[in-house]
């Protein structure tokens, strides 16, 4: 009898030793390339980082967080900024979110997605997200010209340039989170009987709470690290007290910064360099805080 | 009428092939729930169902039988207009339910739907906890219930799951086998109380052991509801249902589009031992299909 279908001695070709593809020269320089753009990126970045770290790190004490701004950099502090920028990002929250978060739901659950209008509407949004952020700062000074605001540097002003800034990335973030949630979870509520309405509500929206705050924080804080918008509304002042409402004049850590390193003054340079590490440091808690909400919430479907 | 009543009291025990009650001798349409009559359905421009007469009888169960792209859940999906949701989905004809066409102007989809309620081919629970799930249902249709607690045990307990959950009701429903967790959608569905109950595969992601279980079940919910069950398993039908359906996929003579088409409604015994069509003899008996 013939062993009709097993492998004869001739069919049996031994795996071949010694080559490695992943030893030729091209993958090797392909791979030495994608090194070196790496260390350049993290070069800069450390670089960056140590600077200031070696600058403001001798000056970084509590006065800087309790004593307000001095002509001498010996007795200055950024207390009102600090201030400023919590009220600023508060507000922006306050202002973008609601908005935001409707935006979105209206968008992806009961637009109709053929209308011209709709569609017109959705790749506005996206294209609202690449305007560079000086451009809000104008149309936010054109709006409180309209209103005709004699002051513009206060909190409300700042926080609606910021907030138009960062809308599109919100409303972005959300349709994502929206968009995750399985079609199974909506038909499931609607075939018991649900409302559309009570569906987002109740199921929908709940479920996509992690990504909707995981891009609500990371939009905020790129608001936090803006300064352009805020130059064109004049939030570059001297202020000496407590910022204490919306109407209040206000200046904010990034444009602190920028303040104190156009001085002369060396003192004032180390200032700036501390001012960035505490910005730093609260935009790190930021990102964490996002990374964290985004990996305790996974949703497994 | 008599016939009727004889019929309702036979005890289904002995199922060797068929449901005991296919032997004996149905009326041939009576008692009708829900039905369609010329019913086709569109997707845009393409029609996916064409010109379908059906009936569902109270307390029956209905098999949806058919090749892929036949068209039954299609139509399955039309019956509790759960296709309105789906863009470009439309439906000509009428769809009877007590009398109503439930496409009518001023019938309201959602009471439509709470009153014919949906099991999906996926076992598909919400994030939330077992109790939550089914008691989901009651809250957002503002059911007046007495007792909650009452309405998620008797729910459970119909869609013989309590004794295994009654301990971990505040339980993640996703820690559920799946198995569980079809029973615990079926569960969901009971609690709203609806009239029918569409299934559309309830099975087709189960394990066979876990599918007997629900084939089991679907016998004890016929004695409450009217239940219409898609299902790509033919023995599946013959195990469960009173009635049969057979579809095909047809392609018209003048464009060469595919749609589904009804080739023959009757009681399941015939459908499978004595078929009128040569199609349903060749897909019943694995010719095709």
């Amino acid at each position: 009898m013939k062993a009709d279908n097993r492998t004869s001695e001739s069919d049996i070709r031994p795996l071949k030793l010694g080559g490695n593809a992943e030893r030729a020269p091209r993958p090797l320089i392909f791979l030495g390339l994608l090194w070196l753009s790496l260390l350049v990126a993290f070069s800069v970045l450390v670089t960056l980082l140590v600077t200031i770290l070696v600058e403001g790190l001798p000056v970084l004490s509590s006065d800087l967080v309790t004593e307000y701004p001095s002509s001498r950099p010996e007795e200055a502090g950024a207390r009102p900024a600090i201030l400023g920028s919590v009220w600023v990002i508060i507000t922006t929250a306050v202002l973008t979110l609601p908005l935001g978060i409707a935006a979105a739901v209206h968008l992806e659950e009961f637009a109709d997605k053929h209308n011209w209008l709709n569609r017109l509407i959705e790749l506005n949004v996206q294209n609202l997200a690449a305007v560079p952020s000086i451009i809000y700062g104008l149309l936010a000074l054109g709006f409180l010209a309209m209103l005709q605001v004699d002051n513009k540097n206060i909190v409300i002003g700042g926080a609606l340039a910021l907030s138009l800034l960062i809308l599109p990335v919100v409303i972005m973030a959300t349709r994502e989170g929206l968009r995750a949630v399985p079609r199974e979870i909506r038909d499931a509520s609607l075939a018991l009987g649900a409302t559309p309405w009570q569906t987002v509500w109740r199921q929908v929206l709940p479920a996509s709470v992690p990504s909707i705050a995981t891009g609500s924080i990371l939009a905020l804080s790129r608001a936090l690290g803006e300064a352009a918008p805020l130059l064109v509304l004049g939030a570059l002042v001297y202020i000496t007290f407590d910022p204490n409402g919306l109407l209040s004049g206000y200046t904010t850590l990034p444009i602190q910064i920028f303040n104190w390193t156009g001085r002369p003054q060396e003192g004032f340079h180390q200032l700036a360099a501390a001012t960035s590490v505490l910005l730093l440091i609260v935009l790190l808690l930021m990102n964490a805080l996002a990374i964290y909400i985004r990996n305790a919430y996974q949703k497994r479907w | 009428m008599s016939d009727m009543t004889t019929q309702s009291s036979s005890s289904p025990e002995p199922r060797p092939h068929f449901h005991a009650a296919n032997h004996g001798n149905l009326p041939p349409v009576s008692n009708q729930l829900l039905g369609c009559e010329d019913l086709d359905v569109y997707y845009g421009a393409f029609r996916a169902v064409t010109e379908v007469d059906l009936e569902f009888n109270r307390n029956e169960i209905t098999a949806l039988i058919g090749p892929s792209g036949c068209g039954k859940s299609t139509l399955l999906r039309s019956l509790n207009r759960m296709n309105d949701l789906i863009d470009g989905a439309r439906v000509e004809g009428t769809v009877n339910f007590m009398g109503q066409n439930i496409y009518a102007k001023g019938v309201d989809p959602i009471e439509v739907r709470r009153r014919i309620g949906m099991v999906f081919q996926k076992p598909n629970p919400f994030p939330k906890s077992i109790y939550d799930n089914i008691a989901y249902g009651p809250r957002v249709t503002g059911m007046s219930v007495s007792s909650m607690d009452d309405l998620v045990e008797e729910s459970l307990t119909k869609a013989a799951l309590w004794s295994e959950v009654k301990d971990k009701l505040k339980a993640p429903a996703f820690g559920l086998s799946g198995g569980q967790q079809q029973r615990m959608c079926i569960a969901r569905t009971i609690a709203v109380k609806p009239e029918v109950i569409l299934m559309d595969e309830p099975c087709s992601a189960l394990d066979p052991i876990a599918t007997m279980r629900i084939e089991d079940l679907m016998h004890e919910l016929r004695e409450d509801f009217t239940i219409v069950i898609v299902t790509h398993n033919m023995q599946q039908a013959a195990r469960v249902a009173d009635r049969t359906a057979f579809f095909t996929a047809h392609a018209e003579e003048t464009t060469g589009n595919r749609t589904g088409v009804l080739v023959e409604f009757d009681r399941t015994a015939e459908i499978f031992e004595n078929p009128k069509d040569k199609r349903t003899e060749d897909y019943i008996s694995g010719r095709f299909g």
